[in-house]
């Protein structure tokens, strides 16, 4: 097969099919491990042809697109559903398959002790999402990358609440549902709004619009503020970050997937794929760049404080997309984009790897773990090039990307993001080689099983190195991981701006100052990590309370929203039911008096006949 | 006579079957007065066909008189039943429909 659109139609269609069997055969479902295989083999067909289609089609220079129309109208369709295929979309298509794919067969491992009909459930979500996230990205209009946009969040909520049986499991996967949707409330509005001010949703007709100057500027702010909104909540921007630290309640591997590599940059994905209209709303970009910038060092604060792995790699997580969303307010996508890119490999190796040791230890709080390195080596030697990686270590996959953001920030003008981005870099390169020193060096603190905060019961302690369908694609990443950041060091990537001589020698530098500090502090314990604290003690209880963020949530929650709807309810109480009440009373009343009139003897009924038919004769006597 | 003569006939009877109806308490007293009423309109008939020279409104007037006959006959039947139920033949006693 070469045809670029026949290929990626069958990319984006295996896993739907799949989805499909799943959900309707239920003896497919209730087998659980079948169901996984087809569902595997579904994602491997659309690996497989994601990367056929970037041999073929990953260096266009013309997107080729495709697209049917849709939604029948008077004057022609209203929409068009198809596929566009240019070098982002590629790249980004292989990114998510190939998680995807991984995250699926470490799955098979991970839940093992699953019984076979929430396994199936389990594959059915997976393979949704795997669709879902293909749509968003290879959508040649906004229309259908919105419809995607909410299957994406669907799928998110499902997969956070897999064990819906656990309180927090539940409420972490409503919290994520709404928070998003605050977002995407702002985003469908931006859509509607941008369909009245040009009369498309198509991407590349915007963009030409934009190139020949047609699309007037007029307005254009909001929409594109309105987008940013969408971005927001799904990009898990400040002060709209709070859902991500709270969805780790998911699966690992789930987090491994759509809050590390695919959902939560689909925000990023959006603006990078909407770039040419927020480049002509500079005042919006300042601000992606201002609150990017924000939530990248607010979340590395705090995630110097937290002490459940998983929640250390989602703020990182949170840290990272702010800083994605920096390099776009600076006028610099492709930066973004390429940070999105090795950020998606690195992450979901590095969720992997904790899923590995939460696995073995059975416990997500890193107190519970320590002197795993020679317990399990190979777990060990991944998360530590994950955490290379993340750090901005050079010869690994973050390096060049982080420098590459850092550099656009400086480019764009930012200077305030671009210092806040390198306090960033530092925390970075410290909380991950705290999290690296403590799990895999630090002295062994439980030697059994701990029955808090673990992931599911289980029968025997093993904490030994996992079997190959979880070491395996952990090899895998890191190996990408590596190869990535070998082929950047050495072909650096091409840049829209040059970066000043002094920026690498820099990053380089704040990232080791943040790996011996680390070092020092927990490894060594040569700067005790008590008066480390007290050192900042101010900052690190607002940390430890997180900033306050979810409480205002909350107050504005209690104090504005619930009184609102306590006034409205004494209004729907008192006023709409009053009337109703009174008017019903007065009918129960009038029936109860004429009630009276019916005295059940014949004769009067008779009397009332003649009576009445008198009344008639006399009233239209003139006729007879 | 004038054919007003018979209808005044005929209207008084009416009367004094449909006052009949309305005042008697007993349900034998006013299926008689039901007859009355009844016979006014028989009488009409009669008065009619006469003076317009044609014989439907006697033939009906017959039709009348058998169905009446039938009606007593049914009327009665329910009055038997009526006392045997309620030990009563007071029609004001009877008043299931009182609201």
């Amino acid at each position: 097969m070469n045809n670029p659109i026949a290929l990626i139609l069958l990319a984006l269609l295996a896993p739907m099919a799949a989805f499909l069997l799943i959900a309707v055969v239920p003896s497919l479902r209730r087998a659980g491990r079948p169901a996984a295989i087809v569902s595997i083999a579904a994602v491997l067909t659309s690996l497989l042809s994601a990367i056929r289609v970037w041999l073929l089609a990953g260096d266009v220079t013309t997107p080729i697109r495709a697209a049917w129309p849709w939604l029948p109208a008077e004057n022609g369709a209203l929409g068009t559903v198809g596929v566009l295929i240019d070098p982002t979309s590629t790249l980004m298509l292989i990114l998510v398959t190939l998680v995807a794919t991984l995250v699926q067969i470490y799955s098979l491992e991970y839940l093992h002790t699953e019984p076979p009909a929430a396994l199936g459930r389990y594959y059915a979500y997976q393979s949704l999402f795997v669709f879902s996230m293909m749509g968003v990205v290879i959508a040649p209009n906004l229309l259908q990358l919105f419809i995607c946009w909410e299957l994406v969040g669907v799928c998110s909520y499902l997969l956070i609440g897999f064990w819906y049986r656990k309180p927090e499991a539940a409420r972490a996967a409503l919290k994520a549902f709404w928070t998003t949707k605050a977002g995407d409330v702002g985003l469908l509005i931006g859509i509607v709004l941008l369909y009245r001010l040009a009369g498309t949703w198509d991407l590349l007709e915007l963009r030409s619009m934009v190139e020949t100057g047609t699309l007037a500027a007029a307005g254009l702010g909001v929409i594109t503020f309105c987008l940013y909104l969408g971005a927001m909540g799904k990009s898990a921007q400040f002060p709209m970050h709070v859902w991500l630290p709270d969805a780790m309640e998911g699966p690992t591997p789930v987090s491994a997937l759509i809050h590390a590599a695919t959902m939560v940059t689909a925000g990023v994905y959006l603006l990078v794929r909407t770039d040419f209209l927020f480049k002509l709303t500079p005042d919006v970009l300042l601000l992606v760049g201002w609150i990017g910038a924000i939530t990248a060092l607010m979340a590395a604060i705090l995630a110097c404080v937290q002490t459940d792995i998983k929640r250390v790699l989602a703020y990182s997580t949170v840290s990272q997309l702010g800083y994605m969303m920096t390099a776009i307010g600076a006028g610099f996508a492709g930066a973004g984009f390429l940070h999105l890119l090795t950020h998606g490999v690195f992450k979901a190796l590095l969720f992997l790897g904790a899923g590995a040791v939460i696995h073995a230890v059975h416990s997500n709080e890193m107190s519970d773990m320590g002197g795993l390195f020679k317990k399990m080596p190979q777990v060990a030697v991944v998360f530590i090039i994950g955490t290379l990686s993340l750090a901005g270590v050079p010869l690994f996959a973050g390096f060049a990307s982080k420098e590459e953001v850092i550099g656009a920030t400086l480019a764009g003008g930012l200077t305030g993001p671009f210092v806040m981005l390198l306090i960033a870099a530092f925390l970075t390169a410290f909380y991950m080689f705290r999290v690296v020193f403590v799990v895999f060096f630090g002295p062994r603190k439980k030697t059994d099983a701990s029955l808090h905060g673990q992931e599911y019961v289980h029968g025997a302690v093993h904490s030994h190195d996992p079997g190959v369908l979880m070491a395996g694609p952990l090899w895998i990443l890191a190996s990408a991981a590596l190869g990535i950041g070998g082929y950047f060091t050495l072909n650096h990537p091409e840049s829209e701006f040059t970066l000043p001589g002094w920026l690498t020698p820099v990053a380089v530098a704040v990232a080791f100052g943040g790996i011996l500090m680390a070092f020092l502090t927990y490894e060594r314990q040569v700067i005790s990590a008590d008066s480390l604290a007290r050192a900042f003690g101010p900052i690190r209880k607002a940390a430890l309370a997180k900033f306050w963020i979810d409480d205002i949530f909350e107050g504005i929650y209690r104090n504005i929203l619930l009184a609102l709807a306590r006034g409205i309810g004494w209004v729907d109480r008192y006023i709409v039911d009053g009337v109703l009440n009174v008017v019903s009373a007065w009918t129960l009343e009038g029936g109860d008096a004429l009630r009276r009139i019916q005295t059940g003897r014949v004769g009067d009924y008779i009397f009332a006949l003649a009576a009445g038919l008198l009344v008639l004769m006399f009233w239209m006597g003139g006729s007879f | 006579m004038p054919l007003s003569a018979y209808l005044t006939l005929a209207a008084i009877l009416f009367s004094i079957g449909l006052f009949g109806v309305i005042t008697r308490r007993n349900t034998v007293g006013i299926l008689l007065g039901v007859e009355l009423m009844l016979n006014a309109v028989n009488i009409n008939l009669v008065a009619f066909s006469r003076f317009h020279d044609t014989e439907v409104g006697m033939v009906f007037t017959l039709f009348a008189i058998c169905i009446t006959v039938a009606e007593v006959a049914l009327g009665l039947a329910l009055v038997i039943l009526l006392f045997r139920m309620r030990k009563t033949a007071i029609a004001d006693h009877i008043d299931w429909l009182k609201g």
